[in-house]
């Protein structure tokens, strides 16, 4: 076992200590893991599994359910798109067109550098300023292919 | 004393640079040496303004914007004074898209620091609270049934039968629980609520445990709003600091405790026993009802789920009576709606009005026509399960009963609109795919027939023996209307449907 995957371990015992006496607790676990870790390793299912007194079929079945959850590292960044009504009446379909193109992937794909996770996002909630866009942590409304382009540049050059 | 500025800092105005503005504000007040006392405040919902600066002066609150940092330094001097700019548009509550509302569940939103439980209580906070704790419960129930307040979520179910069901029904544990799950495109009311105003949502979930004698309550918040869940949580803390909520509320030996669960990109989890489910830890899966969770809901037991704007809307009803409240609105659509102006507006924001307006006030009065420039061509209300509406449907007034006529809904008041560069066909074709993305797979109709939809609909497209396929989609809509479990299968032929009634054109020119 590698030192990385010891502080990953001992990460997870923390998490499932934290949750022990919630009710309901496999989403919040599983949030909280992806944060720490950025994804949910198939290693922690059996042990998240076991805290809940669940088989693993039905913790990889949660995991397995929300769009949000991921069982594989992301990309260094992550740009998401909304893809929903709103933002396609202000130029999102031509806004992700454009993001294909540059990055070389389409949606759900990573960037060829592998450095830029492009995915797909349904509603931010900031429906009036659209089209919206969220890299990384940071939500940014009214993004036209340059301002796009922008922003990619600026977290290549932030590395 | 020090000059009282105000940037937001609401999610809208942060993707427009509202932290930079505040910040380079900071900077040059330093660097002139001038005192300034800077609020976070909410957003006034103007968002074709934000960030949008404000000054206090002796006549009030005086508005400026777009302000963005670059145009800090150019603007400080008239900003500090109220004085007139270019980016000025004199007192903010003298604007007519302000002026011409009637807020009452937003009353206080983009006027306090959301934060500020002293901002709160001066604005009337807690005045509903208050009242409750010296009402029995069946006199809450009642004030909330006579005030007429329907579900604000979209499926508009009388609130007070809901809470008398619950509050009639013997457990040892109930529950209260807010559906935050705001998926629908165009709709962003229950993020303000929750980041400008929070408190508000707090008093009307504790009113609620109050009025049905339950003691915990979630809210049920998307993944998508990280800023609304971590002002939730502050907004907790404070309110149980402070003796508004937990063990022993305002020293009434009254409990409620609150806790904020957070969803996973799931959009049928804003169906209530869906997102039961994922409360409970599990698949987002749809139950068959009955029973209803107001009798069998959450960990088995009676529970009240509304959804944010329901319970915000409770504050006051209580803190003014249910006659004030009743007085808005038309027919059986009591009250007002925070109406949510998205997609290619002019003007787009939040605009709370009684029900009873038409569309096209909404339109061209607040929304001020198209952004682009171009002919308004179809509007989608009520999110992306709701009816397009064309220009000749303008008319209809915001009400439940008439958009129902219609085919159409009035749902969580998301308005978004299109101009003639719209392919309709494309429209309907995106419904079918977003139903077969986020469908649970638990009912036929829905798993499949929103998969077999979008093939429908691409060969319409591609003029594959368009005529028969349009008698096939119209076949399997009415499949999925009538036989899926929940609104996701059952409305998603509204978008479609309308889509192909009124625009054929865009899909091929046979209407049949």
């Amino acid at each position: 076992m590698t030192t990385e995957q010891d502080l990953a371990q001992a990460s997870l015992q923390a998490i499932l200590q934290t949750h022990q006496n919630q009710p309901g607790a496999l989403l919040p676990i599983l949030h909280d893991v992806q944060d720490a870790l950025g994804f949910i390793p198939d290693w922690a299912v059996a042990d998240i599994a076991k805290a809940l007194n669940q088989s693993r079929a039905e913790v990889h079945g949660v995991i397995t359910f929300y769009h949000h959850f991921r069982t594989t590292p992301p990309a260094q960044h992550t740009l998401q798109i909304c893809q929903a009504e709103a933002c396609q009446a202000r130029g999102s379909r031509e806004l992700t067109a454009h993001a294909e193109q540059v990055l070389g992937c389409s949606l759900h794909g990573q960037s060829a550098d592998q450095r830029i996770g492009l995915e797909p996002v349904y509603c931010l909630g900031l429906c009036s300023t659209g089209p919206n866009i969220q890299l990384n942590d940071k939500m940014v409304s009214r993004v036209d292919a340059a301002k796009l382009d922008r922003l990619l540049a600026s977290v290549k050059e932030a590395q | 004393m020090s000059i009282r500025l105000f940037v937001p800092r609401d999610s809208a105005a942060l993707a427009l640079g509202a932290d930079d503005t505040a910040a380079a504000l900071a900077a040059e007040a330093q660097r002139r040496g001038v005192d300034i006392e800077l609020v976070r405040n909410g957003s006034r919902g103007l968002f074709w303004l934000e960030p949008l600066a404000e000054v206090q002066t002796a006549r009030g609150r005086v508005a400026y914007g777009p302000v963005e940092a670059d145009d800090v330094a150019e603007l400080f001097d008239a900003l500090i004074q109220g004085a007139e700019h270019p980016l000025g548009h004199g007192l903010t509550e003298e604007i007519p898209y302000l002026k011409n509302q009637e807020r009452l569940t937003f009353a206080r939103v983009g006027i306090t620091d959301p934060l500020s439980l002293a901002d709160y209580q001066a604005h009337e906070g807690f005045a509903g609270l208050k009242r409750a704790l010296s009402m029995d419960s069946a006199a809450i129930v009642q004030e909330v049934l006579d005030s007429g307040l329907r579900g604000r979520g979209g499926a508009a179910f009388p609130t007070g039968i809901k809470w008398r069901t619950v509050a009639q029904a013997e457990a040892a544990q109930k529950y209260v629980v807010c559906n935050a799950d705001e998926g629908d495109s165009g709709t962003y009311s229950d993020r303000m609520v929750m980041e400008d105003d929070p408190f508000m949502l707090i008093e009307g979930m504790t009113i609620a445990g109050i009025a049905v004698g339950a003691t915990q309550g979630y809210i049920y918040v998307r993944s998508e709003y990280p800023h609304s869940f971590d002002v939730l949580n502050q907004a907790i803390r404070l309110a149980e600091d402070a003796g508004f909520l937990g063990e022993n509320i305002l020293a009434s030996g009254k409990r409620f405790q609150l806790e904020v669960r957070k969803a996973a990109g799931a959009y049928v989890c804003g169906e209530e026993t869906a997102m039961l489910e994922s409360i409970e830890g599990k698949r987002g899966v749809v139950r068959a009802k009955p029973p209803l969770p107001a009798l069998s809901g959450l960990f088995g037991q009676p529970t009240v789920i509304n959804n944010v704007i329901s319970l915000a809307s409770v504050p006051v009803i209580l803190a003014r009576g249910a006659a004030f409240y009743a007085n808005y609105g038309m027919g059986r659509s009591k009250g007002t709606l925070p109406f949510q102006l998205a997609g290619n507006l002019k003007y787009g924001g939040l605009v709370e009005k009684a029900f009873g307006l038409t569309l096209r006030e909404l339109l061209q009065n607040f929304g001020g026509g198209s952004a682009s420039g171009r002919p308004i061509r179809a509007v989608q209300v009520g999110g992306p399960l709701g009816a397009y509406l064309p220009e000749s449907q303008f008319d209809t007034p915001l009400d439940y009963e008439a958009f129902a006529a219609l085919g159409a809904v009035v749902g969580h008041g998301g308005i978004v609109a299109f101009d003639d560069t719209v392919d309709m066909a494309e429209q309907a074709r995106y419904a079918m795919e977003f139903c077969a993305i986020e469908s649970c797979g638990k009912c036929t109709p829905c798993r499949i027939g929103s998969t077999r939809g979008v093939e429908v609909i691409q060969r319409i497209q591609k003029d594959e023996k368009r005529p028969q396929q349009i008698g096939l989609l119209r076949d399997l809509c009415d499949t999925m209307l009538h036989g899926s479990l929940c609104a996701m299968g059952g409305m998603t032929p509204y978008p479609v449907l309308s889509a192909l009634n009124h625009f054929p054109e865009d899909f091929g020119g046979a209407g049949e």
